[in-house]
């Protein structure tokens, strides 16, 4: 687990240190959704109604500006043949780069988001289901997108490469997760959405780890 | 400054090779029916022109990139899982994988814990080897060329294995530091390591085997033709 441990906390400290490029991507989620409200115009009713579909698809727009660098810096500068030679596991690698993706962007978005739903006049209905949904649904979208960046590793113009890769993936995760906020909103279960979320989520760490390690190899050879 | 470092541990006794090597770049073929063996406390020093396919040689070595044929055996049994060989080596090549955002010990520090081979006061030895001590907390994007490679040559002390991979070690290395990485290797394989590495210049190994790889350049250009 040393493999693990140490490119977690190693991530994590760089992030801290770094900070401007997290705060980067936090940034453009509150300005993307401040965009709206002068765009549609301020009327409650129409806001309310795109709130959750607003913040979904900044959350998602911000998660990708930050994807394109999870692994570049590293094969730029030499770190990845390193990381390739652990002598335990590449999955336990990408594993910690994605947690300390979703813990450096993720969480930094789901904390943001309850914020930005205000200015959309988010009813105070939808706060808990948006931010459970996102617990959920974020996870999916690290873990996507880090297979995504793997696979666009080293291509020129690499960035516009894995938002046409990727973005097209996460429509499910767009899909349920405004659905959940929709149905809090109408008094319905949201329980359901969540779960296929959460579903999402499993099926994702199962699966894109293995594949985010097997593009990596290739990207290195 | 430089103040050679002794260590006081061993590898076990473990050989390397590979047969009938044949790698191909970019549908060019660079080598053929490569073969080399190295034991323990055993040197490799390959020698060619550019081009030649020291540094594609090397890689296939660490296991990071694939030969067209042949195989890597390690004590004899052939290395199928890429991951596993990781922890027999260190490699060094021409990129340093340092963060500039952190200081050299915590470069050091972050490789010896991701590793996790020898204990942690090996940072303090493996900065003392390179004459990097003085310079322990200082960022490292602050650092010169040659500082930054010595920083890389580091590791091999901060996180030992048996078998080291050094892609042109004494680029950018002024003569004291020359004197240092000579010794760490002379050093290391007293204690049953390896050392493979491509050089052009400097002799860095006394005794060691020779491989000119324009030897086995194809003599004709072989184009690998799909159709």
């Amino acid at each position: 687990m040393s493999v693990f441990t140490a490119l977690l906390s190693r991530d994590l400290k760089l992030a801290l240190r770094q900070s401007a490029d997290s705060l980067t991507v936090i940034a453009f989620f509150a300005i993307a959704t401040v965009l709206f409200p002068f765009g549609v115009g301020p009327e409650a009713e129409v806001l309310s109604r795109i709130a959750a579909g607003v913040v979904w698809v900044a959350a998602l727009l911000a998660a990708l500006l930050s994807l394109d660098r999870v692994f570049t810096v590293d094969f730029e500068d030499g770190t990845l043949d390193q990381l390739l030679l652990n002598g335990q596991s590449m999955t336990l690698v990408v594993l910690a780069k994605v947690i300390a993706h979703w813990l450096t962007t993720g969480v930094p978005l789901i904390i943001m988001s309850p914020v930005l739903a205000v200015t959309l006049q988010l009813p105070a209905e939808g706060y808990g289901t948006l931010v459970l949904a996102l617990l959920l649904g974020t996870p999916t979208v690290s873990l996507v997108g880090a297979l995504g960046a793997a696979l666009v590793l080293g291509a020129r113009r690499g960035g516009v490469l894995l938002s046409l890769l990727v973005l097209p993936l996460y429509i499910p995760v767009l899909i349920f997760g405004t659905a959940a906020v929709e149905a809090a909103l109408t008094g319905m279960p949201s329980a359901p959405m969540l779960s296929i979320l959460g579903g999402f989520a499993l099926i994702a760490v199962t699966l894109c780890p293995f594949g985010t390690a097997a593009a990596l190899r290739q990207a290195a050879e | 400054m430089v103040r050679p470092v002794s260590i006081s541990d061993t590898f076990e006794t473990a050989t390397f090779s590979g047969e009938n090597l044949t790698c191909r770049r970019g549908g060019r073929m660079v080598f053929t029916q490569l073969h080399f063996s190295v034991a323990a406390g055993g040197a490799i020093v390959l020698r060619g022109p550019n081009g030649s396919g020291k540094t594609t040689l090397l890689r296939l070595m660490a296991g990071l990139a694939r030969p067209v044929t042949g195989q890597l055996k390690w004590s004899g049994a052939a290395l199928e899982d890429s991951d596993a060989h990781g922890k027999h080596l260190r490699f060094i090549g021409h990129l340093d994988a340092i963060k500039p955002a952190f200081t050299v010990r915590e470069n050091l520090t972050f490789w010896r814990d991701f590793w996790n081979t020898g204990d942690a006061s090996r940072v303090v030895d493996a900065m003392e080897a390179f004459g990097l001590a003085a310079l322990a907390d200082f960022p490292a994007r602050l650092l010169s060329a040659g500082q930054r490679h010595r920083l890389a040559l580091a590791r091999l002390i901060a996180s030992p294995a048996p078998l080291w991979l050094l892609d042109e070690p004494a680029n950018a290395l002024d003569d004291r530091s020359l004197n240092a990485l000579t010794r760490t290797i002379a050093d290391h394989r007293a204690k049953g390591g390896m050392v493979i590495l491509a050089s052009h210049g400097a002799d860095l190994v006394s005794g060691g085997t020779t491989l000119a790889l324009d030897k086995f350049t194809p003599t004709e250009v072989m184009q690998w033709d799909e159709t």
